[in-house]
């Protein structure tokens, strides 16, 4: 009984809200990483291409809940989510068309591209707060827990509770159906065998005749699709602020360059590498003590709350001191 | 006494010579930031009550106000000492209502207000922090130190049989001002307080600082913070996780947003905020809403309080000189002399014309105590049944 409330407490303050937060740092790293992979720039308006996305995903949510158009216990924003997709998509051919192919063509430095990424980065951030405000907007509808702690408590009869909302059940299975379609696509299909080969030796794929622009596009695609799928699911699970997809920005690339940039598989683990010893390193461990026979003066937590971004560029230092291509070899950054 | 009556009414008079001015009043509020959906209300008030003065035309013979409002930012210090800089400097301002939040409040009066000497009245910084500031008589505030609600909202858990709680506070001089001041006189009162730990405001994810607060636990949650910012996430993720129910929620946390946002799911929760009832408070309301806007909003009539005070001072000391007026603000507000309420400003300056002594009401029945602070009537309100209900006063 002791251990089961142990392991209730566990779920519910550690390992649900940890496993949800990394599978959106997962989806958001798997972007980075593929655009690191095929297109050789860390993209620093990355952040900002998830708060623009899910910007966007909101507008269409709004007018389908004016039509009444509605997906019952589920949100409306899963509909509106291939129309956020689809004109996020866009935007960003439309950047790479007016920003990167220029520099792509003159073979430039990668850095020059990171800075042209982050001016891309400054004016994404600007039209988001254009087109929906600065203020927080909660857009999930439909139900919100699954089964909440009351229920829980009253089906198992412990004394500690667990919850499960649905937007965190969405993001866990949204994820693996996403990263399953994803390494399907790279190992399996031509298309992405082809942009496998261009990542791997550029001229090499000319040579075989394999049309980089057409790469180029489909990596762009795929990339904004994970990451408005990241930043929607984000905005469900907690709320939309624009800012906050800015900040997400930091712990996507330690979670991408842990698990070692390029790699796909990397990336997915890193997410949750990151996600987890962020929260278990701020959870003070006294409860979970308790009942495991262990009697605490103190709240057993390791570094106080605000500390939280701290955690995941202590684990990027480490990694790239003793690793540094990355816990799954990836390219070296 | 009558001496000194005397001396003003005659200084009046020799002032009263000079002829009329344009007086500019600053206004120095967070319109952006944490709390900028209370920030308008708090606006209109002051400028109500400089629009009445200005409109009766017996201040100084007839001197006009020209309110210039600032946006303080509330949270950013830096920010707010240049916004009264400018004020001060360039715009030369005789008096200023505001700061909004303590920590900016504390900066702009430190850097700016007392070294230029000009009276600072603000209706809505609370830290007992304020109290013991070396302002040099130039700061006043129409609502209570937090010192005050600490005790108030101690009493208030005490009595509704709760005698363990968690705290968590925003991370600035107001939130661990206001959470210090109430976990010192719970334990004095026998409570138990399991933790006291900040939250930032502005973040996505709370989840980390509600598992704390979970781990140590407590009957309620005491949430020292922004209703539109890190405190309404501190309930989210407590009533996601099922950490706490009860929550109990001090001044910028009981309003209408809150409410709306978590409807029910606040039944057994409660708070206060320091708000005043009676006569002015009434009819404060009404010309508010003449005006076009809610003077319930929290700290509006405070505001109306704080510009009207300084005005009257003005008069009382026969001249819109900060330097020289700031000896009168506590004069006019308290007793003795003839009661003033909200839109009887032009018969307090009447009266003060004459030489007569007056007792400034208000909108909140303002009384000022020694440094310069309202001694303070709060609200006791619960969210029964999806409402913001107000429970009684204390």
């Amino acid at each position: 009984m002791e251990i089961l409330n142990a392991l209730v407490t566990l779920m519910n303050f550690v390992v649900l809200p940890a496993a949800s937060y990394g599978a959106q740092l997962a989806l958001g790293a798997l972007g980075v990483t593929l655009i690191y992979g095929i297109l050789r720039f860390s993209n620093f308006a990355h952040g900002d291409t998830m708060a623009l996305g899910t910007a966007l995903v909101i507008l269409v949510t709004w007018g389908m809940q004016a039509l009444g158009i509605g997906l019952g216990p589920l949100p409306t924003a899963l509909l509106a989510l291939p129309f956020g997709i689809a004109l996020t998509a866009a935007f960003v051919l439309g950047t790479d068309r007016v920003v990167y192919r220029f520099y792509r063509r003159k073979r430039s430095e990668p850095i020059i591209l990171v800075m042209a990424s982050v001016g891309v980065m400054f004016i994404t951030n600007g039209l988001t707060r254009l087109i929906i405000g600065v203020d927080e907007i909660r857009f999930d509808d439909g139900a919100r827990f699954l089964f909440t702690v009351r229920d829980f408590r009253e089906w198992s009869g412990l004394a500690e509770g667990m919850s499960l909302r649905v937007s965190q059940l969405l993001t866990l299975l949204v994820t693996a159906l996403c990263c399953w379609a994803l390494f399907r696509f790279l190992g399996r299909s031509r298309a992405g065998k082809a942009m496998r080969a261009y990542s791997d030796n550029e001229d090499l794929a000319l040579l075989s005749g394999i049309d980089p622009e057409r790469v180029v596009r489909l990596t762009w695609i795929i990339a904004s699709a994970l990451v408005v799928i990241a930043g929607t699911l984000y905005g469900l699970d907690k709320s939309f602020k624009a800012f906050n997809y800015f900040q997400i920005l930091l712990p996507i690339f330690a979670a991408a360059i842990v698990g070692g940039l390029g790699n796909p598989l990397g990336a997915v683990a890193g997410g949750f590498i990151v996600a987890f010893s962020e929260v278990a390193v701020t959870y003070p461990w006294k409860k979970v003590a308790e009942y495991l026979g262990f009697q605490p003066q103190e709240l057993l937590q390791l570094l106080s709350t605000e500390y939280k971004f701290a955690v995941s560029f202590t684990i990027l230092i480490v990694v790239l001191l003793f690793r540094p291509t990355g816990l799954f070899r990836g390219k070296s950054v | 006494m009558k001496k000194l009556l005397l001396a003003s009414a005659a200084g009046a008079l020799i002032a009263g010579a000079a002829g009329a001015e344009e007086i500019k009043m600053g206004i120095s509020l967070g319109l952006t930031g944490p709390l900028e959906s209370i920030a308008p209300p708090i606006q209109k008030g002051a400028e109500l009550a400089m629009k009445e003065v200005s409109d009766s035309g017996k201040l100084l013979d007839g001197s006009t106000i020209t309110p210039i409002a600032v946006d303080n930012t509330c949270i950013d210090a830096a920010a707010s000492v240049a916004a009264v800089e400018r004020l001060v400097t360039s715009e030369g301002v005789k008096g200023i209502m505001g700061g909004m939040c303590s920590g900016e409040t504390i900066a702009s009066l430190e850097k700016v207000g007392v070294p230029n000497g000009v009276v600072m009245i603000s209706p809505s910084a609370t830290s007992p922090a304020l109290s013991t500031l070396d302002d040099k008589g130039f700061f006043f505030r129409t609502s209570p130190s937090d010192a005050r609600q600490g005790q108030v909202m101690a009493d208030i858990v005490l009595e509704r049989g709760i005698n363990s709680v968690a705290v968590t506070y925003t991370n600035n001089d107001y939130g661990k001002g206001l959470a210090d001041s109430f976990a010192a006189s719970y334990k004095e009162k026998g409570g138990s307080v399991t933790v006291v730990s900040a939250h930032d405001d502005g973040k996505g994810d709370y989840s980390a600082e509600v598992a704390a607060l979970a781990a140590a636990g407590g009957d309620a949650l005491i949430v020292v913070g922004y209703a539109d910012q890190g405190g309404a996430g501190i309930i989210q993720g407590s009533l996601d996780t099922g950490a706490f129910d009860t929550f109990v929620l001090p001044d910028g946390m009981v309003n209408q947003a809150l409410v709306e946002r978590f409807g029910t799911q606040l039944e057994t929760s409660f708070g206060q905020n320091p708000s005043a009832e009676g006569e002015g408070h009434d009819k404060y309301a009404e010309m508010a809403t003449a005006a076009g806007f809610d003077g319930t909003s929290a700290f509006s009539g405070e505001a109306y309080d704080a510009a009207a005070m300084m005005l009257l001072a003005m008069q009382a000391a026969g001249t819109s000189d900060p330097k020289l007026y700031k000896d009168k603000v506590m004069e006019v507000t308290n007793a003795p002399g003839e009661k003033i309420l909200p839109g009887e400003l032009a018969k307090g300056l009447e009266l003060l014309a004459a030489g007569e002594d007056i007792d400034y009401v208000g909108a909140t029945s303002v009384e000022l105590v020694e440094p310069g602070e309202s001694s303070g009537v709060y609200r006791e309100v619960d969210f029964k049944g999806g409402k913001l209900n107000v429970v009684g006063f204390r």
